[in-house]
């Protein structure tokens, strides 16, 4: 042992270029396959009953409940009406993609620029992408009143020989979010491949060696393979990259070509990006800080790894402010009367006022918290501050959204929005599905990717003196 | 069933000690080996001379195959098949066209990457006359396997065993195929 910290010592840079580890405690290979495996392992936590239980609860009675009642009976069961059409469901809509948005940031963006920390998070952030693109879908399908014409989104040929009308951006979130479900789903079942043949080789039940043996593909870890897996991994990253970027810009264009007033302004496909991914970060700390205290991985998503996710938090965060600045600055500078009243009503309106302030306080003031290295080492106050922040982007659509539509052009076209019991179970219910899933998958398959981390790893370097080489050559 | 040999495992233990074994295998002058470990080491595609993994190429050509398709589906169903004026835009034109075919040239690409990457790998392939070596299960965990193949020209039971084991292998074991 004595004689691996002198090497280390001589092969190491200068103090100052010195990267910490990406997992602490020097652990080894095998130390690192066992504890990434053991939780999908080991018995079954009560903690894990004690979430699963209600998220269950609310996914498989509260939300099909709900989903019936309201495509039995129809929209009106919700609060939408005229003038305010879309409520909750595309608040919730939008709220699910922006969730989605940080996970493909950081397993993504992340991989693409080689910071190697990403790979202890990035599955789990992945995991929150999938299944939160899958609430978001849900929205759209349901909102569209009759449900079962749904499929007239897609391209079907017919007898009727009609088609979907392309020239609206509508149109378009049906390719952008069912695309975006697909390549997330695909990027993640592939970095999944080499974990689950780690799965199969370690199980002990015939049963879970023939299901995890199935997932695996039959794959080996052979050069070969690894081989044309990595350039795949690459490429599939790489478009992922692409997907941060359009796939809320189009959910922006929705509202940017529309005609009214707090809509109608080129900034709204940045702003929705720029919007998703702050609240995406929010959402990975919420998940990520409880799972690494349940799941004892404290050595692996190590302080410094959230630490840096609280600083890209920051970062966008000050983006979105930019963006409100921004927007009140257009709003006064172009000289639309409405749109001076929308925005002049955002903060002093008599009716929905509180999500101005809310969204405000919360996504500009609060997150400002972020600069001092005492609060993001405090991992409790930065759990309540990403519940927070989750909450404080929920209002931002709930100002942009129903804020703008209650009072437009005509004083005699206003009125009011209240949601109803409908609106508030069925987001409890995606909720709970959300839960739900990700529970079911941390418990099923390994939520931290072990090949990735081992292959970042100085024991995973040919060329270090804990993977074997010989001290002095590099 | 008669039992035909597929070829010799030996087993390592850092990755250090696989990429010197594999320059060794090479520099003997074996073509058919392959080397296995529970994650990516760099420089091994080197040593093996393995050339750039044609993957980039699947994704290319079902990514630039789905825009192309794409545009010509809008063009069909919006401006050929049952034109409608909407809002006095043309019928077809790029801009609008260009946003549904860029995201599922996404789409293709992503498709066409994951297709290409079981492809070549020939997945998905169940059985392996290696998973019937008890030790192998350890490739996923921290051991690193070469195996030669039998259908090289060079391998002989005795030569290539030696050859193994100067190298620096360990458990080397005869693995064998169902006929």
């Amino acid at each position: 042992m004595a004689e691996t910290a002198i090497n280390l010592e001589t092969l190491a840079p200068p103090a100052e270029l010195r990267r910490p580890p990406v997992v602490e405690n020097n652990r080894g290979l095998g130390w690192l396959t066992d504890k990434l495996t053991a939780f999908t392992e080991g018995k079954t936590p009560r903690w894990w009953w004690m979430l699963f239980l209600p998220a269950a609860f609310f996914a498989t009675v509260v939300l099909p409940t709900m989903l019936i009642y309201q495509i039995s009976t129809g929209i009106g069961v919700w609060g939408n009406n005229h003038p305010v059409m879309w409520g909750w469901d595309i608040i919730n809509f939008v709220w699910w993609v922006g969730v989605a948005h940080a996970g493909t940031l950081i397993s993504a963006m992340l991989f693409l620029t080689r910071q190697h920390w990403r790979t202890t998070i990035g599955r789990m952030a992945e995991a929150m992408t999938v299944f939160s693109v899958m609430m978001a879908g849900l929205y759209p399908a349901i909102h569209i009143g009759r449900a079962w014409f749904a499929w007239f989104m897609f391209p079907v040929p017919t007898y009727e020989g009609m088609w979907p009308q392309f020239r609206s951006p509508l149109m378009w979130d049906v390719f952008a979010v069912n695309t975006y479900l697909m390549v997330s789903t695909l990027f993640w079942y592939m970095g999944l491949i080499p974990d689950i043949a780690l799965l199969r080789d370690r199980s002990k039940t015939r049963v879970r060696k023939f299901i995890y043996g199935l997932f695996a593909l039959g794959w080996t870890g052979s050069a070969r393979q690894w081989h044309h897996f990595e350039k795949a991994y690459v490429v599939l990253a790489g478009l992922c990259t692409l997907l941060v970027f359009t796939v809320s810009s189009i959910v922006g264009l929705d509202f940017a070509t529309s005609q009214l007033a707090g809509w109608h302004a080129t900034i709204f496909p940045l702003y929705f990006v720029v919007g998703a991914v702050y609240c995406g970060f929010g959402m990975v700390l919420v998940l990520l800080i409880p799972l690494r205290k349940l799941c004892h991985l404290e050595d692996i998503i190590t302080t410094r790894h959230l630490d840096r996710i609280c600083k890209l938090t920051l970062v966008s965060s000050l983006c979105i402010t930019y963006i409100y600045l921004m927007e009140y600055y257009i709003a006064w500078y172009g000289g639309n009367p409405y749109e001076r009243w929308v925005f002049s009503h955002r903060l002093l309106g008599h009716t929905y006022w509180y999500g101005g302030w809310i969204m405000l306080c919360v996504n500009f003031l609060m997150a400002q918290l972020l600069w001092f290295k005492r609060v993001r080492q405090n991992l409790k106050l930065v759990f309540v501050l990403a519940v927070l922040i989750n909450i404080g982007m929920w209002f931002e659509r709930f100002t942009i959204i129903v804020g703008s539509l209650y009072q437009d052009f005509l004083p005699a076209n206003w009125g009011f929005y209240k949601q109803t019991w409908v609106d508030i179970g069925t987001y409890l219910g995606t909720l709970g599905a959300f839960f739900m899933m990700y529970l079911l998958f941390i418990r099923f398959l390994p939520m931290i990717p072990v090949a990735e981390v081992k292959s970042v790893l100085p024991q995973g370097n040919p060329h270090h003196p804990l993977g074997g080489a010989k001290g002095g050559k590099s | 069933m008669s039992a035909k040999t597929y070829g010799l495992i030996a087993e390592f233990e850092t990755p250090a000690a696989i990429l010197q074994a594999a320059e060794k295998v090479r520099d003997a002058g074996y073509h058919r080996w392959d080397v296995f470990t529970p994650f990516p080491i760099h420089g091994l595609d080197k040593v093996m001379g393995l050339k750039n993994s044609p993957v980039g190429w699947f994704a290319l050509v079902f990514g630039g195959g789905a825009f192309v398709t794409t545009m010509g589906l809008i063009w069909f169903c919006n401006a050929f098949d049952y034109p409608i004026i909407v809002g006095g835009k043309p019928m077809f034109s790029p801009p609008m066209s260009f946003v549904p075919s860029y995201i599922l040239m996404i789409l293709g690409g992503a498709v066409g990457a994951f297709v290409g990457m079981v492809a070549l790998n020939q997945l998905p392939r169940l059985h392996n006359p290696l998973f019937a070596k008890a030790r192998f299960a350890l490739v996923s965990r921290d051991k690193f396997f070469l195996v030669i193949g039998a259908n090289d020209p060079k391998f002989s039971e005795t030569e290539t065993h030696t050859l193994l084991e100067q190298s620096g292998g360990t458990h080397i074991e005869l693995v064998e195929d169902e006929d």
